[in-house]
């Protein structure tokens, strides 16, 4: 049997550090920021449009015979590089502008590994997306990341109060925007499945923060005479065995798509790998400091006879 | 103290774990390779056919496993993939072109599941592959196309009014009337805004001898002229896919101006592009006597009343503007060899009407030459400037110049094309109509078989192994309460499975990873509920209080942390496209269903566990 976290009496003194703490996540904020500035994300084609073959050989190939054979059939600006395993190979094109054609291309990519190169190739994917249509993604991708942080912080500020709210969403950005910076500093592609996770962390960053939440409102009920750094702190403290659990857990499941899961699904299990370990440390450093800092105390949270609402829940 | 539910919790659970376990039965049964062959043009197989297939396949040693007809489709289930391919290569062969034959994975659901309506779930065509394309419909062509015929009729029907004009001239959104004065326009305009009201508007310009009428689409004609080009694109696309022979394609309207088509397990993607794109059509003119083609090539000017064509060797030729007969009254064509030269054919049948019109039109050219003039138009984008400009163009060719030798009727042939693949495409795309408006391929995403069943393995593999860690964690961790836990999780995955397969969602890879990560999300209401009671145990409170107290307490901070995983994934359903969609169905779906098992199926185990013992010592949590 696995001995017990047990954090109840611990009191570590989380809010007593909380300039260092957003200082550092400050940082490294602005890193991120830097770095989408400068590097920028490295689009997949889902983004900017263009052609992705992925085809298969019955035994591990070079690249440079493939590389060869495109570049005799003019597809001098495709991109081969090998996925997941060496039998496996991926051709980029970027979108020709005065390609009469570009939905045809992969069958000429194709037809042209047929006729040379290594033998027993196999058509295993193709992905064609117009540059308007990746023009409309990458604009529909950042619509929903903005709807879902507002939908996010009006639940969230009619649940508890406008400064959680915001609490919440500065814990969230913090967390979208160092998992792109992570994209961006590594420069792994950015596919749609990507931002699928990034969203799926604003989702999971979230649940992790309500709990704190929840908890700092439910100790203000609780313990009348303390003071609120300590109502907050003794909050963080009780609910840290729970956070660091269920961060195992969910690192468990996402362990296991990273390493089986296959190439396909790789770059989503990192994406949620990294959202997951900058959430779990954004809601035991950040969300409560936020609050705080915004100026959150008994007074805000309970107004009055507001809690009634609390008390039907079984 | 004590802990128990009322009897229907019982009961509500009991329901769920049968009414699951029912629903998610028919994921365990394979999938039986099969194949389909339907009637394009009855929509019946005959029996006489029936009992043809049997002898062909059965001469060839390919009896189907079982033979089962529903929905006037025949469905052959074969042993193996390799018997089903061999039978669908043979099928093809021998049977006409009325005949479709559709590869097909027909699910080996019994009899009695299916009668309650017990299906597998519908996989994505990146778990079973198969391709999908967006295709962009070029509305503004309806306009084109739209000023072209009032133009064409504009000429005729003043005429026959004796309505007194000069020429109707044709611009890209308009077109306008010019007439000698001002009498004859105010005399034309009464006629017009009567016979085209609610079609055209019309503007007076100009004045004089330079009076003119300028004419434009009213904005609510052109509104349902589009929406009929969409639809009669999507019914025109549906056509060549039946054509194609596609086991349950999916064609559907996307936003205002987008089709999708999804067609599971085709193979040849060249194929369906070519096929699916092409606009072909056929127009039938008589070439103009007299006229000097070499010289209106080279001034690039055609004498009045013709136009200038070339035919597929370069040479120029000129033909009559007034078209004899469009591909629109065509109702069926078939490839085949033509008798007198023994090159590829197009036999081609005309409807009722367009079977008099071209008797009639043929009769009183007897003796001359007529042209077939094959029209295909192309869309592309292509960029200019940073700008992304859409450009539709379209070539006439003349395939074929033949003298009349008698008046033509229903039924004749066309030759001159250049293979019998040519043949066989031009007589389907005959056979299917015309589109619309041209229409280009803006995204394809097309999956191959094998990387299709490994992703379905990979996928698997990650959710069990994943699970099976995440159960031995909670086990060696919350002890009784963590197998608790699991009996709560596995059935949260049977739950998901059923109501997948109720709804018949599509699952996707990233549906797989929405399951993956429901997992590692639903095991959180436990750990929550299950911490509070370690707390209150500590705290002191008896083990009877502390579950209760645990539960309560735990309760709305669960909801409040999965309405917030809720509202993300209703956004990802929103804007999502295809399999980001996937992903967020089987996520809403998992943070649902596992308030319900995480919270009330493990409090009602506790319950009978716990609950009864009134003088409980401890917990094994």
């Amino acid at each position: 049997m696995l001995p017990h976290l047990n954090f109840a009496d611990s009191n570590i003194n989380f809010l007593g550090h909380r300039k260092v703490a957003v200082g550092i996540s400050l940082v490294l904020v602005l890193v991120s920021v830097a770095l989408l500035a400068t590097r920028g994300l490295n689009f997949g084609i889902d983004f900017t449009g263009g052609t992705l073959v992925e085809v298969g050989y019955p035994q591990a190939v070079e690249l440079d015979p493939i590389r060869q054979q495109l570049a005799d059939n003019d597809f001098d600006r495709a991109t081969v590089q090998y996925f997941g395993t060496s039998r496996d190979v991926l051709i980029r094109l970027p979108p020709r502008a005065d390609d009469p054609d570009q939905a045809a291309l992969s069958n000429e990519v194709l037809r042209a590994l047929q006729s040379g190169g290594p033998d027993g190739v196999d058509l295993r994917r193709v992905e064609f997306v117009g540059p308007a249509v990746g023009e409309e993604l990458r604009e529909q991708g950042g619509l929903a990341m903005i709807y879902a942080l507002f939908g996010i912080l009006i639940y969230v500020a009619v649940r508890f109060e406008w400064r959680f709210a915001v609490g919440a969403v500065l814990a969230l950005v913090h967390d979208v925007t160092l998992t792109l910076g992570f994209f961006a500093l590594t420069q792994i592609e950015f596919d749609l499945a990507v931002l699928a996770a990034v969203l799926a962390v604003i989702g999971y960053s979230l649940n992790d923060t309500i709990v704190v939440y929840d908890r700092i409102r439910e100790n203000f009920r609780i313990l009348r005479k303390e003071t609120t750094e300590f109502v907050m702190n003794n909050a963080v403290n009780k609910t840290l065995s729970r956070t660091i659990v269920t961060s195992m857990t969910t690192l468990m499941v996402l362990l296991a798509l990273f390493v089986l899961g296959g190439a396909a699904l790789n770059n989503f299990a990192i994406a949620l790998i990294v959202g997951v370990i900058v959430g779990t440390h954004s809601s035991i450093f950040i969300a409560a400091a936020a609050a705080l800092m915004l100026g959150v105390d008994r007074k805000v949270l309970l107004p009055v006879k507001k809690e009634g609402v609390e008390e039907e829940t079984p | 103290m004590r802990n128990a539910y009322p009897v229907w919790v019982y009961a509500l659970i009991v329901v769920a774990i049968l009414g699951g376990g029912l629903y998610a039965l028919p994921n365990i049964f394979p999938e039986d390779p099969a194949v389909q062959v339907s009637n394009s043009r009855t929509g019946e197989v005959e029996t006489q056919i029936v009992s043809i297939i049997d002898v062909i396949l059965g001469a060839q040693g390919l009896t189907p496993r079982r033979v089962e007809e529903r929905e006037g489709q025949m469905l052959l289930r074969f042993d193996s993939a390799d018997h089903q391919l061999r039978a669908a290569d043979v099928l093809r062969g021998a049977l006409d072109d009325d005949h479709v034959v559709a590869l097909n994975l027909a699910p080996a659901t019994p009899e009695w599941l299916r009668a309650i309506n017990g299906r597998p779930m519908s996989l994505g065509l990146d778990l079973r592959g198969g391709v999908h394309f967006l295709m962009e419909v070029d509305l503004n062509a309806v306009i084109g196309t739209a000023m072209e015929r009032y133009t064409n009729e504009f000429r005729g029907r003043l005429r026959e009014e004796r309505l007194a004009f000069e020429e109707v001239d044709r611009a890209a959104r308009s077109l306008s009337i010019r007439f000698v004065s001002e009498q004859d326009r105010a005399e034309a305009l009464p006629w017009l805004q009567r016979q085209y009201r609610g079609e055209l508007q019309f503007v007076e310009r100009g004045a004089g001898a330079d009076s003119t009428i300028e004419a434009t689409l009213d904005s609510d004609h052109l509104t349902e002229l589009r929406r009929l080009a969409l639809q009669q694109n999507i019914s025109t696309l549906r056509k060549r896919v039946d054509e194609l022979g596609v086991a349950e394609p999916i064609i559907a309207q996307q936003g205002e101006s987008r089709i999708v088509v999804q067609l599971p397990g085709v193979q040849d993607t060249a194929r369906a592009k070519e096929i699916l794109g092409a606009t072909a059509t056929l127009e039938f003119r008589m070439v103009a006597e007299g006229g000097d083609a070499q010289e209106a090539q080279r001034t690039g000017r055609a004498p009045s009343g013709t136009r200038l064509y070339l035919e597929r060797d370069g040479a120029p030729v000129l033909l009559q503007r007034r078209v004899m007969l469009t591909g629109d009254y065509i109702t069926g064509a078939s490839s085949g060899i033509a008798q007198d030269t023994g090159g590829p054919a197009v036999f081609i049948n005309l409807d009722g009407q367009g079977a008099r019109i071209f008797s009639r039109v043929t009769a009183e050219n007897v003796g001359r030459l007529m042209a077939t003039v094959f029209i295909e138009t192309r869309t592309e984008t292509t960029e200019e400037d940073g700008e992304l400009v859409r450009r539709t163009s379209r070539s006439e060719e003349v395939i074929n110049i033949a003298r009349i030798n008698e008046p033509l009727g229903r039924r004749f042939q066309i030759t001159g094309l250049e293979s019998t693949r040519e043949a066989h495409n031009l007589a389907l795309l005959l056979r299917a109509g015309a589109l619309a408006a041209p229409m280009s391929i803006v995204e394809e995403r097309t999956v191959g078989p094998s990387l299709g069943q490994e992703n379905i393995d990979r996928g698997m593999q990650s959710v069990i192994i994943g699970f099976i860690a995440v159960m031995l964690f909670m086990i060696l961790y919350y002890r009784v309460f963590g197998i608790i836990a699991n009996f709560a999780l596995a059935l949260n995955l049977v739950l998901i499975v059923s109501i997948l397969s109720l709804l018949q969602a599509t699952l996707t890879l990233p549906g797989i990873a929405g399951i993956v990560l429901v997992v590692g999300i639903a095991v959180d209401a436990n750990v929550l509920i299950f911490e509070r009671i370690r707390e209150e145990l500590r705290n002191g409170m008896s083990p009877q209080a502390a579950i209760s107290s645990g539960y309560d307490r735990a309760f709305s901070t669960i909801a409040d942390a999965n309405v917030t995983t809720l509202i993300a994934a209703v956004v990802l359903f929103l804007f999502g496209t295809g399999p980001i969609k996937g992903f967020a169905i089987t996520l809403s779906i998992g943070v649902v269903v596992s308030m319900f098992t995480a919270i009330v199926v493990t409090r009602a185990v506790v319950n009978l566990t716990y609950g009864r013992q009134r003088r409980l010592a401890r917990l094994s949590i």
